[in-house]
């Protein structure tokens, strides 16, 4: 029962899922900070031209795709970089334009129809020893620029105007994350196939980002919880007849629903924590009741920051200590 | 101070956005350890300026030189340094605060290449100057707005500038922070700096501003001692200017009509 696990074929799938599973959230973290999420899926529309000139011309649609992605991933970054009102719709139309497109001319290409259907929704277990290396191969570029260019991408996708005032060739590398964005995808489209590739890239960093308290530990993060799901995935669609990309996704939503109460305690315990804003000076109201304790390190009650003191959560109040007694705040 | 050399210089500056003339006629020099405070109403078009000044924002017409060289050619960014008004640091995946005090490195470092021991040391003292450093590790997100502004003060000290432009810094800003900002300010300015600084009132601000310029319906209105424009002024902590200074005369048309 377990053989299965280590036929080649398989053998292959997970390798394939592996790298699937890191080098998307790895540019989903990106994606995610620049709130644009969606761009995986836009990017996925797009390839649906690339892999339907390839199996329509003979050649290898993973060659077309990443071109026809890199070269739409380009196209949204100009779009998006003009501050155009109507990018949002600029983009919608690239969008169906490159799905709609791809099914057209796929449809001149014979039994084509039916070979997209393994990019549209992924073929995992029929992927070929070529197609693995060269997946394994795009992967690690992805995850190592990801990495080594962390501090020049976090710098563009945190404040744009900033990293343009510190003389960094923002364009270039929006651009840059971009064709990442393009290149991921067509890695993902044999895992996990074009209309669920977005999901690999968002759901991680969703799952990672309600932990982390920086960017990098998200990214990280992220990119286990990416790999875990896509080898989860894989595992059970080796054993249950279900289709191992649609799975990888429902593991990895699953693996968020099962963190989110987690996430929601310490996103609370963080929300509660924000300090007070201080407002003109604080009216000096005396809180009459007796207190029983001193509020103190520890006291049991939350301890939030106000200006440049400590308010006390008292029973819905602000308690501020103040000399001997304690101050309504 | 007027043989010290001049950092900025913009010169008859003119910008349109979407063809709506937004400055005009905008002449201004500011030499090094220069402390300029510039002033005026919401919509007056000071932030412009600040954008056009950073490069952010092109010129319709005039030029814009940096350390005495023309934006165009300008390269030596790191001695450069903005703090916007708002940003979106907190927002999308969480920052640490050290993160985003230290992308104010990247101005100094060459991609691919470790952090250095310069860098850590300036990200450690940017993070001290503004009272910052106990709290290095927790995401920018759940400061607030007063202390986010002072890790956005902190990322532009991290790369040593010599020219410092704030944009309100005291915008949705408790006085706390003000203070503590306006000081980090002060002293970067004893070191040698300039700084330039839009705001809507001086507050904390006042003691250290040694010139004042106004912007009033995208031109200069006023550029002097901060004295005169008190005088200048009505005074109850906002700046009004009188009626009959400045002003637009309705039957001349806007110069840059039909211009990007």
């Amino acid at each position: 029962m377990l053989d299965i696990l280590v036929s080649p074929f398989m053998l292959r799938a997970f390798l394939a899922a592996a790298v699937t599973g890191l080098s998307a959230p790895a540019v989903g973290t990106y994606l995610v900070q620049r709130r644009l999420s969606l761009m995986g899926d836009g990017i996925g529309h797009i390839c649906v031209t690339g892999v339907a000139l390839g199996l329509l011309t003979g050649t290898s649609p993973t060659i077309t795709a990443i071109l026809v992605a890199a070269a739409g991933a380009f196209l949204i970054e100009v779009i998006r970089s003009t501050g155009k009102a109507s990018g949002d719709v600029a983009l919608a139309l690239l969008f169906y334009g490159g799905i709609a497109g791809g099914l057209v001319l796929v449809s001149f290409a014979g039994n084509g129809a039916f070979a997209l259907q393994g990019y549209l929704f992924g073929s995992i277990t029929t992927i070929s020893v070529t197609d693995v290396w060269a997946a394994v191969a795009m992967a690690a570029a992805v995850v190592l620029l990801a990495l080594a260019l962390l501090p020049q991408l976090f710098a563009v996708a945190n404040d744009e105007d900033y990293a343009r005032t510190a003389g960094l060739p923002v364009r270039a590398y929006n651009v840059l994350i971009a064709v990442l964005a393009a290149v991921t995808i067509t890695v993902a489209m044999r895992t996990v196939g074009l209309l669920l590739v977005s999901a690999l890239m968002v759901i991680p960093v969703a799952t990672a980002q309600q932990f982390a308290r920086g960017f990098r530990v998200t990214m990280l993060g992220a990119m286990v919880a990416g790999a875990v799901a896509a080898l989860v995935g894989v595992t059970t669609s080796a054993f249950v007849d279900v289709p191992p990309g649609a799975t990888i996704v429902l593991v990895s939503l699953v693996g968020f629903a099962l963190t989110a109460p987690v996430g929601a305690v310490v996103q609370r315990r963080r929300r509660r924590r924000v300090p007070f804003a201080v407002e003109e000076q604080p009216d000096h109201l005396t809180v009459d009741e007796p207190h029983g304790h001193e509020h103190g390190p520890g006291c049991g009650h939350e301890a939030v920051e106000h200006g440049d003191h400590i308010d006390y959560i008292h029973g819905g109040h602000r308690h501020a200590v103040h000399g001997g007694h304690y101050d309504e705040h | 101070m007027t043989d010290h050399p001049e950092v900025l210089a913009v010169t008859d500056v003119a910008v349109a956005i979407n063809g709506r003339p937004i400055l005009r006629d905008v002449d201004l020099t500011v030499r090094q350890g220069e402390v300029v405070a510039v002033l005026g109403a919401n919509g007056s078009g000071k932030s412009t300026l600040v954008k056009t000044v950073l490069g952010l924002r092109q010129p319709a017409r005039g030029e814009v030189r940096l350390f005495g060289t023309p934006l165009a050619d300008f390269r030596a960014w790191s001695r450069l340094g903005y703090v916007p008004q708002r940003s979106p640091v907190g927002q999308g995946v969480p920052s640490s605060v050290w993160e985003v005090v230290a992308s104010g490195r990247v101005s100094h470092r060459r991609p691919l290449l470790p952090m250095g021991r310069t860098d850590r040391s300036a990200i450690a003292e940017a993070l001290a100057a503004v009272g910052m450093t106990d709290r290095a590790r927790q995401p920018v997100g759940t400061l607030s707005g007063g202390q986010q502004q002072r890790v956005l003060v902190a990322r532009t000290l991290a790369s040593e500038p010599d020219l410092l432009v704030l944009d309100e810094p005291n915008a949705g800003v408790d006085l706390f922070s003000q203070d503590a900002i306006a000081a980090t300010l002060a002293a970067r300015s004893r070191a040698g700096a300039t700084v330039v600084v839009v705001l809507h009132e001086l507050g904390p601000f006042e003691a250290m501003i040694q010139r004042t310029v106004v912007v009033r319906e995208g031109r200069i209105a006023f550029d002097g001692a901060p004295d005169r424009v008190g005088a200048l002024l009505a005074d109850h902590g906002h700046h009004h200017l009188p009626a009959s200074h400045g002003g637009l005369v309705p039957e001349v048309q806007a110069p840059l009509e039909g211009q990007a």
